[in-house]
């Protein structure tokens, strides 16, 4: 039985730190506290016991720690590499350096070589590759180092992964997962802050999920990983540091159900990824001037989640969508679109919808910052709303 | 050469810097020395160039000293970096300077450089300046791309330099490029910087042939010890007479970056900190042409101390301005996305209703 002692998940040997030590220095595997009490002894490629128990009191006096995203999405998916062998990971750097973001840092020693594949330089290749082995039946985990390269493979993206279930009549099933940090970052120039969402948005077939937080992250890891669709699991650069407390029981997230950040009266605020952070900064300060925002992090990108987004909708009359994606043929835009279609008889204002401008992310940070939305706007934006 | 040797033996001049340079006459001198590669050109299907290279004591002391500027604007930018001065992502040269400068060497300002975002000093060889290349890797409008680009896009057109671009790598774009230029007869020269490493993984985990230079294969190829400077002025020229004749024909640079792949990556979990400072010793092009110029009597180690000096000076002052530009006002964010102003108009079937100007 999971015990009630420690609500934390340990990652030992994991850091949000890069560390700068040569790899054959590195700590063991990471491991959660439940395997690795479960392991008892070099555990390396074992299947482990999914419920093994045993916290020991030593652990319950250590600090807690919080893990951060990207140590989150690692467990997400030495879970699910390790209760289904056909899981395997590819990508560029993600085996012997461990993910230029850290994400499978310790993954190749734990599954080798080949279940932590180190792909050349070739995204459209690799991407293929991955398309090609789940069509053979196993569940490989493509990982672009920066969303903005899967553009050299949307070729594959498209016209294989979303398309070939439907030409085949069903006869193939494309269960993978495409993920990769995207997003606006700290000033990382044009080509590495791109908002792939919206230009994948209209490939039918593919579905498409946004995490946020630690939580969500590893929930919507594993559930796309178990998927039998190709998933395109968006994360964010700048997201990778953030802790939270996570559940020590296994838990996964639904991928077409959105997440209610905060319930309220006067307006639904929708909004994924790294502007929730925005959003919940501005709710702070519409909390303050008498404001109750409701704010939902819509998660699931493709499809929407319109039971939960109407639900609100019916309850406040009023919404304002927050996004980083471009004004243009946004994911905004689209949400939209489906909330007139839908919900047209319960709105009292025209949705407003905030979208990062229509230009290629400068690099000076003071034209960066002008390029996203800033909490300040979005709290103007909700006066505005509800007058 | 009396005359010569009779300046070196009086006390270094105390006039400001650029009169000093100017007067040092070996600098400039012209005659005609042949120095030999440091090893023999392996080749691909062409008879690899000599290995005797003709040069002069100016061009020598030309290298030196734009290798050693490259090197100081390098680790200058390492420093920055540390002080979050600079964001982003930064990919630095140092270790690769004879590629840039041996190829400045050979071809001219009106042929056309492309490159990917280890571009600072490929800018600087095509005749970019210190102050635009730091205002640009602080965001300031001074910057050659305005603060807009950032360290992975730096072009310089009125120079032919292309950029400047930070996606790279697609294995299969190489082959069109190979097919379509060898078809046409197109006069490009491919020049591989073979620096061993593609970030984190190691040349022989990711590529089957390590031989770059023969991956061409019905294209010519020529392998480079890149790190000698000479070599690779040869070589290009060598390349340079070949593609205008002949068609395409690809370039290896054996080189070394000392630097991981970028900031952000420390550079020792994927090599050895040994491999590291093997190569700085045995190989540094720097100090090759350090030697030449002692070997040669046309500086002495206090003078190409006094010029590193210098230089250091230089690149310091540079940053110094850059850091006094502005960064770029908020009405830049909406310039230069399109060729005529922010909004361009869409007219109707007939072009005389219907204006409307798109986002």
């Amino acid at each position: 039985m999971a015990a009630a002692a420690s609500s934390s998940c340990t990652l030992r040997g994991v850091g949000a730190v890069a560390s700068a030590k040569p790899r054959s220095a590195a700590a063991p595997a990471a491991r959660s506290a439940r395997v690795a009490a479960a392991a008892k002894g070099p555990a390396r490629g074992r299947l482990v016991a999914r419920n093994a128990v045993a916290v020991t009191p030593r652990r319950m006096r250590r600090p807690r720690r919080l893990d951060p995203s990207q140590a989150a999405l690692r467990e997400g998916l030495i879970e699910e590499m390790k209760s289904d062998p056909t899981v395997c990971v590819m990508g560029e750097d993600v085996g012997h350096y461990g993910g230029s973001y850290k994400v499978t840092k310790g993954l190749a020693e734990m599954f080798g070589d080949l279940r932590v594949l180190d792909t050349p330089i070739a995204e459209n290749s690799f991407t293929g590759m991955g398309i090609g082995a789940a069509m053979k039946g196993l569940r490989p985990i493509v990982e672009g180092m920066n969303m903005g390269f899967l553009l050299l493979a949307y070729n594959q993206i498209s016209n294989n992964c979303g398309m070939l279930h439907y030409t085949s009549g069903g006869q193939f099933k494309i269960p993978v997962v495409i993920r990769g940090p995207g997003g606006v970052g700290r000033q990382l120039g044009a080509e590495h802050s791109q908002r792939l969402e919206s230009y994948f948005q209209s490939i039918p077939g593919l579905q498409m999920v946004a995490c946020s937080t630690p939580y969500n992250a590893k929930g919507l890891m594993k559930a796309a990983i178990r998927s039998e669709n190709p998933v395109v699991l968006f994360e964010h650069v700048l997201l990778y540091n953030l802790k939270e407390k996570i559940p020590d029981e296994e838990y996964i997230c639904c991928l077409e159900v959105a997440e209610m950040v905060r319930p309220g009266e006067h307006v639904t605020i929708l909004t994924y990824s790294r502007m929730r952070y925005h959003v919940m900064q501005a709710a702070k300060t519409l909390v303050n001037k008498g404001y109750d925002p409701e704010v939902i992090d819509i998660r699931s990108l493709k499809p929407f989640d319109l039971h939960t987004i109407g639900n609100s909708i019916k309850k406040t009359h009023r919404v304002l969508i927050v996004e980083e994606c471009m004004r243009t043929g946004g994911i905004g835009a689209s949400l939209r679109s489906a909330i007139i279609d839908n919900f047209w008889d319960y709105l009292d204002a025209p949705i407003m919808c905030l979208s990062s401008q229509d230009v290629p992310t400068p690099y000076a940070g003071t034209l960066e910052d002008a390029t996203v939305v800033q909490p300040a706007q979005i709290v103007a934006a909700v006066e505005q709303i509800c007058q | 050469m009396a005359a010569a040797a009779l300046l070196r033996r009086l006390p270094a001049a105390r006039a400001p810097a650029t009169a000093f340079m100017a007067a040092r006459p070996i600098s400039d001198s012209t005659a005609t020395l042949t120095i030999e590669t440091s090893i023999p050109f392996t080749a691909h299907l062409v008879d690899p160039p000599s290995r005797d290279v003709t040069t002069t004591p100016a061009e020598l002391m030309t290298f030196f000293r734009d290798m050693s500027l490259m090197r100081r604007m390098e680790i200058a930018a390492d420093s920055l970096y540390k002080a979050k001065l600079i964001r982003g992502f930064c990919h630095l040269y140092d270790g690769q300077e004879a590629v840039a400068v041996g190829m400045e060497a050979a071809i001219t300002r009106s042929d056309s450089i492309i490159t990917a975002y280890r571009d600072h000093c490929t800018y600087l060889a095509r005749g970019g300046d210190l102050v635009s290349a730091f205002a640009e890797l602080m965001g300031r409008e001074g910057g050659c791309s305005r603060g807009k680009g950032g360290s992975m896009h730096f072009y310089k057109k009125d120079a032919n330099f292309y950029g400047g671009h930070g996606i790279v790598g697609a294995q299969g774009q190489l082959f069109e490029a190979l097919n379509i230029s060898a078809l046409w007869k197109l006069p490009a020269i491919l020049v591989c910087e073979n620096n061993h490493y593609g970030m984190g993984t190691a040349e022989w985990r990711a590529a089957k042939s390590p031989a770059y230079y023969k991956r061409g294969d019905y294209v010519p190829g020529l392998k480079v010890d890149g790190m000698d400077v000479l070599a690779v002025k040869q070589a290009c020229k060598f390349a340079k007479d070949h593609a205008v004749a002949n068609g395409p024909i690809v370039l290896e640079m054996d080189t070394y970056r000392y630097h991981g792949h970028s900031m952000s990556d420390p550079g020792s979990t994927y090599r050895t900190r040994d491999e590291i400072s093997g190569v700085r010793q045995e190989r540094d092009p720097i100090e090759r042409v350090r030697k030449l110029i002692y070997a040669h009597d046309l500086a002495t180690a206090a003078e190409l101390k006094d010029m590193e000096k210098e230089i250091r000076k230089d690149v310091d002052a540079a940053i110094a301005k850059a850091k006094e530009i502005s960064m770029p006002d908020t009405s830049e964010l909406f310039t230069n996305v399109y060729k005529k102003g922010y909004g361009v108009e869409s007219f109707g079937p007939d072009r005389k209703e219907m204006r409307a100007t798109l986002p």
